[in-house]
C-alpha cells in the first residue's frame, strides 16, 4: 500500500485493438476445430496425445501432424472452488477452476466448470469431486478462441418435471349443509337413524351402519380435547409452530373433530381439557371453517380420563 | 388358502437418500434382478408380475406400472399394480400370493418400491384442499395424538419409545441393506433430538428412503426345483376399516385384531409370542412397537411397552421384533411392507445374515396404511404347512 502522504494515480496498459498472434499450424488446428465445435489433441512422437495441443512436447520433441478428436466426455482432475467471482472472472456466481481431461487426451486444460446456480459465498457442493464426467458448454457463435467453450458442466443426472392437476371439487349435500351452517355461526350434525350416533360435521350417511342420514342436530360450540400432537414442524400451510392440533369432541357428538387450540402455550393443553369454538368476527364469515378461527380454553374442570376413552 | 405357495427368490436394493443414479425403472429392475437369482430363474420364466407403490403423488408419475412393464419383463404377461397406503407392499405380496394360492400361476415376480427423494412425503400426504381443510401435517401429524392416547391409556413410561428407537437402529447395523447405520445409536442420542410432532422425536421417526424389494412366489411343484431353500406361505389376511367412525378404538383398531386372528387362525397359531419366532412388524414410529405388540396378540391390552422393556422383542429377547431395523431403519414407502413380508421369508430361510434369528422356522410379517385402517399379514415357515 502506497504510505498515506504519496500521490498516487491510476494507469491503464493496453495496445489498442490488442496484439495480432499467429498461431502456428498446430494451435491453429486446434482453435479451428473449436471454431467447428470439436475437441482435438495432438500425436506426440512418443505416441501421447497432448491436449490442448502443443507444437512441442515436455522433451523437446516436436509434435507429429496426427491429430486426433478427443472428448467430448472429460474428467475433472484437481479444482479450486470460486465461492466469489471477481469482475473479471468468467461466471458473475460461484463455479470452479478445474484440470479438465478428454476422454482421449493423456493432459489436462485449466477451464471453467459450472455446476449450477448458488448463493455468492456458497459451499462447494457434494457433486464436485475428482472425477467427476462433464462436457464442454459451446458458446452459439465461435470465433476460434478458447472461449469458445463458455464452461464444462455435468452431465443430465436429473429433470424437473413440473405436475399439476386442477380440480374443481364440489363438496356435495351435506358438507354444503355444515358450511352453510358455519357461515350462520351455526355447528350442525347428523344423528343416524340405526346406532342413534351423532356426527359433526355430518356426512350424509352412517359409515358403520351404511345408511343415509337426514336427522339434523345442533351442537354448541363447546367440547373437550380427547388428545392432540403439538406440532413442531413448520409448513407453509400450517399455523406458526408450535401449533396444537387437537381432537375436539363438541358436546353432544359422538365422534371427535381435528381443530386447533390456541389461546393457551402447547405444553399447557392437557387431555380431557374443556374448550370452545373462538369465532372470527361476523363480517368476515363465509361458507368455511375458517370462520372458527381456533378453540381455546374455557374455565371449566377438566373431563376424567374414564369419560374420553371411547373417544380416542 | 388354496394351493401351497413359497418364497424362493428375495431381492432388495441397498436403501438410501437419494438413489440420483437410477431411474424409478432402474430401481425396480435391480430388486427383481437379485430375487430372480436368487431364485434361479430369468424373466422369461415369470407368470405374471404384480407391483406396489404408495400415493401417485409421490414422485408425480401417474400409473408407473404402465412405464415398467418392460423394466420387469412383463410385456405379454399378467402385471397389475396394487394400491393400500403405507401397507400396500404387504399387500401386493398378498394378491401375488393369491394368483399361486388359487392355481393360476407357478411364478409370479412381485416387486414394490419407492422413490421419496423425487418428491416430500409430508407435502404429498397432506394435499389440503378446499371446503375440507386439514391441520393435519403428515403422517407423524396423524399419528402423533393416537401414540398420547396410548400412553395414557397405559399409564406406561416416557422413554419406551426411545427403547425401540434404539433397538431398531442397533439392528440395522447388522443389515447391509439398511438406511440408516446410526454407530454408537443410544437412548442419549434419540432423547437430544428435537420433538416433531410431540410425543413423537426425530430419532422416534422413519426416515425417507428410495429403494425397491422383491420376492418370486411361487407354487410347490415350482418350489422344489428352486435352488435356495423357500419360506413356505402359512397364513395369509387383509383387513381394512374406515379411518373415521363414532366408537373406532383408533390406538387399538379392530381391523388389526381380526387381520391377525386371521392370519393366525389359518397358521394354527394360538399364542403368537410362544408360536412364532421373530416377527417383521411396520413400526414407523418407534411407539407402534408396544401398540402393535398389543393389537397382534403377543401379550394383553396395557401390556406391550411392559414386553418392549423386558427386553422381548430384542435380537436376542424371546421375541425378536424387525431384526432388519424395520421401517425406523429403511423407509421406502411403497416397498416398507413388502420388505416386511420379504425379511419374514428371509428369516425362516436362514438367509437373514448378521440379523438372522437363530433357528427361526415361523415367522410373521406385516403393514399397515392409511390412518392405521388398512392391514396386510402373512406368516411364513420353513416347514410346508
Amino acid at each position: 500500500m502506497p504510505r498515506s502522504n504519496s500521490l498516487t494515480a491510476d494507469h491503464s496498459l493496453a495496445f489498442p485493438g490488442g496484439y495480432t498472434r499467429s498461431v502456428g499450424p498446430v494451435i491453429g488446428r486446434f482453435l479451428t476445430e473449436l471454431r467447428d465445435g470439436r475437441l482435438v489433441g495432438v500425436r506426440t512422437a512418443a505416441g501421447g496425445v497432448l491436449f490442448p495441443p502443443v507444437e512441442y512436447d515436455a522433451d523437446g520433441e516436436p509434435v507429429t501432424e496426427e491429430f486426433v478428436e478427443v472428448g467430448p466426455d472429460c474428467t475433472v482432475g484437481t479444482y479450486a472452488w470460486v465461492p466469489r467471482p471477481r469482475p473479471d472472472h468468467p461466471l458473475d456466481r460461484p463455479f470452479a477452476w478445474a484440470l479438465i481431461t478428454p476422454d482421449g487426451a493423456d493432459t489436462a486444460m485449466l477451464h471453467v466448470l459450472d455446476l449450477g446456480v448458488f448463493d455468492l459465498g456458497a459451499k462447494p457442493p457434494k457433486t464436485l469431486r475428482a472425477g467427476l464426467r462433464v462436457r464442454p458448454k459451446w458458446r452459439a457463435e465461435r470465433t476460434g478462441t478458447i472461449g469458445d467453450i463458455e464452461c464444462f458442466r455435468p452431465g443430465v443426472t436429473a429433470i424437473n418435471a413440473p405436475v399439476r392437476a386442477d380440480y374443481r371439487l364440489s363438496a356435495g349435500q351435506a358438507l354444503s349443509r355444515f358450511l352453510g351452517g358455519i357461515a350462520e355461526g351455526r355447528i350442525l350434525g347428523h344423528r343416524c337413524g340405526v346406532c342413534g350416533k351423532v356426527y359433526v360435521p355430518m356426512k350424509g350417511m352412517c359409515p358403520v351402519d351404511g345408511v343415509p342420514t337426514t336427522e339434523e342436530v345442533e351442537v354448541p360450540g363447546t367440547g373437550t380435547v380427547t388428545t392432540f400432537a403439538v406440532n413442531n414442524i413448520p409448513d407453509p400451510r400450517a399455523p406458526e409452530v408450535p401449533f396444537v392440533s387437537a381432537y375436539v369432541l363438541l358436546d353432544g357428538a359422538d365422534i371427535a373433530m381435528v381443530a386447533l387450540v390456541a389461546g393457551i402455550p402447547a405444553g399447557e393443553v392437557r387431555m380431557g381439557m374443556r374448550v370452545r369454538a373462538v369465532w372470527r368476527p361476523r363480517e368476515e364469515w363465509g361458507q368455511t371453517m375458517a370462520n372458527i378461527r381456533w378453540f381455546e380454553p374455557v374455565d371449566e374442570p377438566d373431563v376424567p380420563f374414564d369419560e374420553i376413552k371411547d373417544y380416542l | 388358502m388354496g394351493e401351497a405357495c413359497a418364497v424362493i427368490g428375495v431381492g432388495q436394493t441397498h436403501y438410501r437418500s437419494r438413489r440420483n443414479d437410477v431411474s424409478i425403472a432402474g430401481l425396480v429392475r435391480e430388486a427383481a434382478l437379485r430375487a430372480l437369482e436368487d431364485a434361479g430363474l430369468t424373466f422369461k420364466d415369470i407368470d405374471a408380475v404384480v407391483v406396489g407403490k404408495a400415493p401417485d403423488l409421490f414422485e408425480g408419475v401417474m400409473m408407473p406400472e404402465a412405464y415398467l412393464a418392460d423394466a420387469l419383463g412383463a410385456r405379454g404377461k399378467p402385471m397389475m399394480r396394487v394400491h393400500t397406503a403405507g401397507s400396500v407392499g404387504g399387500s401386493t405380496a398378498l394378491v401375488a400370493a393369491g394368483l399361486v394360492q388359487g392355481g393360476v400361476h407357478d411364478r409370479v415376480l412381485v416387486v414394490a418400491w419407492e422413490k421419496q427423494s423425487e418428491s416430500n412425503a409430508t407435502w404429498a400426504l397432506s394435499t389440503h384442499p378446499p371446503l375440507t381443510p386439514s391441520l393435519v401435517v403428515g403422517a407423524g401429524g396423524y399419528f402423533a395424538p393416537h401414540i398420547r392416547a396410548y400412553m395414557r391409556r397405559t399409564g406406561c413410561p416416557d422413554h419406551i419409545g426411545t427403547l425401540v428407537a434404539v433397538k431398531d437402529r442397533q439392528n440395522a447395523l447388522k443389515n447391509p441393506y439398511a438406511h440408516l447405520r446410526i454407530e454408537g445409536i443410544s437412548r442419549e442420542m434419540v432423547e437430544a433430538t428435537p420433538m416433531l410432532w410431540e410425543p413423537i422425536r426425530y430419532l422416534e421417526t422413519c426416515p425417507s428412503s428410495d429403494g425397491a424389494a422383491a420376492m418370486v412366489l411361487a407354487s410347490e411343484s415350482a418350489a422344489r426345483q428352486a435352488p435356495n431353500p423357500p419360506a413356505w406361505v402359512h397364513g395369509a389376511a387383509m383387513r381394512s376399516e374406515p379411518i373415521f367412525f363414532a366408537g373406532r378404538d383408533t390406538v387399538n383398531p379392530q381391523a388389526g385384531k381380526d387381520c391377525a386372528a386371521d392370519v393366525y387362525s389359518q397358521a394354527g397359531i394360538t399364542d403368537p409370542r410362544r408360536d412364532l419366532d421373530c416377527a417383521e412388524v411396520y413400526v414407523p414410529f418407534s411407539w407402534y412397537e408396544p401398540m402393535w405388540l398389543e393389537n397382534l396378540g403377543f401379550c394383553g391390552d396395557g401390556e406391550g411397552w411392559k414386553l418392549t422393556e423386558s427386553g422381548a422383542t430384542a435380537l436376542d429377547g424371546d421375541i425378536p421384533w424387525n431384526a432388519s431395523g424395520g421401517v425406523l431403519s429403511s423407509n421406502p414407502i411403497g416397498a416398507s411392507g413388502l420388505i416386511r413380508f420379504a425379511e419374514a421369508a428371509q428369516q425362516v430361510r436362514g438367509l437373514a445374515g448378521d440379523h438372522q434369528v437363530d433357528g427361526a422356522r415361523r415367522a410373521l410379517g406385516h403393514a399397515y396404511g392409511g390412518g392405521a385402517q388398512f392391514y396386510a399379514m402373512w406368516v411364513v415357515g420353513s416347514a410346508r404347512p
